[in-house]
């Protein structure tokens, strides 16, 4: 992991078009939303209440999830619990082969990508189809989204009109969004009338009322939830909030946080699938439950803040880390500051520990996170959780970044800097060793100087200046 | 799979937080607009993500619509007879383009529907001026597909149906309750700001949306 995520960045870092793509539509995110926030204070309590009703999801989640389950099949809405990603892949497989189905069409969901679907549903035969415009274009790319909220943020119009011009030669060239989309359009439009099957994410749950909430603009999301037989959604555990009176300020925090929207097209809100005496909609409607490493973030106070997350991609866009290396640099299913600290609870800090160095912990991401969840802090505490050798922490790869003569290191400094006699010895030894000293460090100064030490210590020169008690 | 609900459930159990946090109540509507200012807040905020707002009396719809349908070629209209403003239509059918319903099971008209309906006419159950939304609460004779599969789509709201705020609209109870089995937000015409975040309207959902404000 270590080397592949560098070489990644570093690759990354390389790549002009990527830098250019990828700037451009962060600084516009960016622009959208300041000014969909016209009043500071407005923010500020908006902030401060959703982060509340998270909070409050979060810590009640197991009663919640009682009451949703409950609602949900009163609602006639078919509930399955996965532990794992395997066990999710199964419950949506299984379901697809009652229905004889071979085709699965796709609103976008990213707990989909994280239980890798798409590739487990092929081995096994289904074709599963991307309908969301960005999402059909990573598809088409065979790529993995390096966005949560804007999948193909990192191609221009150029790339993908010769993408869709490769794969679809029939229809003429262009490079005008507008065209692009219709042409989109018109070849999903079939799959949308035949498929039997829909499957979408869900971005809220209402546990009192068994609701799923999806929000989209192009209304892909609502004609795979709408018009197949079948329609599966499939979400974290953690996405369930209490009550109705909590979702208006949810929906407007998160798409003014996502794209500086006052609301998307669609919000859509489905309790029941088609009814005696309705004509259309699903005549099944299944839900999948993910916990995948979920409940383990739950068990520990500070970490289970994580799961307050409405994935707005707000701190994404304000990453100046992932500002330069971009979504697939990270290698992750979720990439940014959020990925940073989820993805090391969900698969291990052994295998994406790195991750959560890749901050300058600059706390960008804490001060847009609409639901207030403490990511420079979190990011902190599992560095610590990687080099931890005491048994008292459930983070998975705990203690698996340990390294013995960095540990000794850091001891020998915290024990200097509280030494006052030794302090003055190795720092008046430094600074007279300074002509030994190499002028070169690794990748660092490659593109930066080596900084010299001075000619004496800071206490020396003080001490010169006769001023008294530093 | 029972075993997974049970060991995920005893799992959170295990660790569960009690007490409870509660939510703020100081966030409140910021807006304390008169009728007049919600109207003119929800024109604004539909026109701004290209919706038409034709506005029109109980009386003069009928010609709006009229006039809307051969503005638009629209060579089918799709609604409810049994509707309110359907009714009221079908009593004037020679105006408007032949004029379509539907009194079976989607599966029997699923392939019109996507193949050959220029436009479906909808009512609103209420309207958000805050935010320009629409409220559409499908039903037997109106359902779900047709506010998103024709084209064009027309929906009528009354004008004193406009709440100001999504809160305000779920706590005077504008949202029925217990919620019906899909209940819709629409605001605007379909659109994706996948490719470079610029703009383009009418993907999947209808490429039109016309509000009569009556
Ligand atoms: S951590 Fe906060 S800012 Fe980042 S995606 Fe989640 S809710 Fe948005």
């Amino acid at each position: 992991m270590t080397s592949e995520f560098r070489r990644n960045a570093t690759s990354a870092l390389q790549q002009d078009d990527v830098q250019t793509n990828l700037n451009r539509v962060v600084h516009k995110l960016r622009e959208h939303r300041q000014a969909a926030w016209i009043a500071a204070d407005e923010w500020r309590q908006l902030r401060r209440h959703c982060q509340a009703i998270r909070e409050n999801a979060v810590r009640k989640l197991p009663q919640l999830l009682e009451q949703l389950e409950t609602n949900l099949i009163r609602n006639g809405i078919q509930v399955h619990w996965a532990e794992t990603a395997e066990q999710a892949n199964h419950v949506v497989l299984s379901i697809m082969q009652r229905h004889d189905a071979k085709l699965i069409i796709k609103g976008k969901s990213m707990v989909s990508e994280e239980i890798a679907l798409n590739h487990f549903l092929m081995q096994h035969g289904i074709q599963a189809l991307e309908t969301d415009l960005g999402e059909f274009i990573i598809q088409l790319a065979g790529e993995k989204p390096a966005h949560i909220i804007v999948p193909a943020l990192h191609k221009n119009r150029r790339q993908i009109a010769e993408l869709l011009h490769r794969h679809f030669p029939g229809y003429a060239y262009t490079e005008d969004v507008d065209e692009l989309a219709q042409l989109a359009r018109k070849i999903l439009r079939d799959h949308f009338q035949f498929a039997r099957v829909g499957l979408t994410g869900v971005n809220f749950m209402i546990a009192e009322s068994g609701t799923l909430c999806l929000v989209e603009n192009e209304g892909n999301g609502r004609m795979c939830s709408t018009i197949p037989p079948v329609h599966i959604a499939v979400t974290g555990i953690e996405k369930v909030v209490e009550k109705l009176s909590d979702i208006p300020p949810l929906l407007s925090i998160l798409t003014r946080s996502a794209t500086g929207q006052p609301i998307t097209t669609y919000f859509n809100m489905i309790s029941a699938p088609r009814q005696p005496g309705e004509k259309d909609g699903p005549r099944e409607v299944h839900v999948v439950l993910l916990d995948n490493g979920r409940s383990t973030s739950y068990r520990d106070r500070e970490l289970a803040a994580t799961l307050r997350c409405i994935r707005c991609a707000a701190c994404i866009n304000h990453c100046p880390v992932y500002q330069h290396i971009g979504g697939h640099a990270y290698g992750t299913v979720i990439p940014g500051p959020i990925g940073s600290i989820l993805e090391p609870q969900q698969r291990g800090l052994d295998r994406y520990g790195e991750l959560t160095q890749a901050s300058t912990l600059c706390g960008a991401c804490t001060e847009v996170c609409p639901v207030g969840i403490p990511i420079a802090d979190i990011l902190n505490r599992l560095r610590w959780d990687a080099t931890r050798q005491d048994a008292d922490c459930s983070t998975p790869g705990a203690g698996s970044g340990y390294i013995p003569a960095q540990t000794a290191l850091w001891k020998l400094w915290a024990w200097q800097c509280t030494h006052p006699g030794a302090y003055r010895l190795s720092t008046r030894l430094a600074t007279r060793l300074r002509v030994v000293l190499p002028g070169y460090f690794d990748a660092w100064t490659n593109v930066r100087t080596m900084p010299k030490l001075a000619k004496t210590t800071l206490h020396e020169r003080l001490k010169a200046l006769g001023i008294d008690h530093e | 799979m029972n075993n997974a609900r049970d060991n995920i459930l005893k799992r959170l159990h295990d660790y569960r937080i009690s007490e409870e946090i509660p939510a703020d109540s100081d966030y409140a509507s910021h807006h304390d607009w008169n009728t007049e200012e919600r109207i003119k807040r929800f024109s604004d905020r539909m026109k701004a993500v290209h919706a038409e707002i034709l506005n029109a009396t109980a009386d003069s719809w009928l010609n709006e619509l009229a006039s809307i349908c051969s503005r638009k070629n629209l060579r089918n209209l799709l609604l409810s007879p049994h509707s309110q403003w359907g009714k009221q239509i079908a009593a004037q059918a020679e105006r408007f383009p032949p004029l379509k319903y539907f009194s079976q099971p989607f599966e029997a008209w699923k392939n019109e529907l996507f193949t050959d309906v220029d436009a479906a006419f909808t009512g609103a159950y209420a309207g958000i001026a805050d935010t320009g939304t629409l409220i559409i609460q499908p039903s037997p004779d109106e359902p779900r597909s047709w506010s998103l599969v024709p084209p064009v789509h027309i929906a009528i709201l009354e004008q004193h149906r406009i709440c100001t705020t999504f809160t305000e609209a779920v706590a005077r109870g504008s949202i029925e309750s217990p919620l019906p089995s899909n209940l819709l937000l629409i605001s605007g015409p379909s659109k994706s700001t996948d490719i470079e975040q610029t703009l383009a309207y009418g993907i999947h959902g209808p490429q039109a949306l016309i509000v009569i404000l009556v």
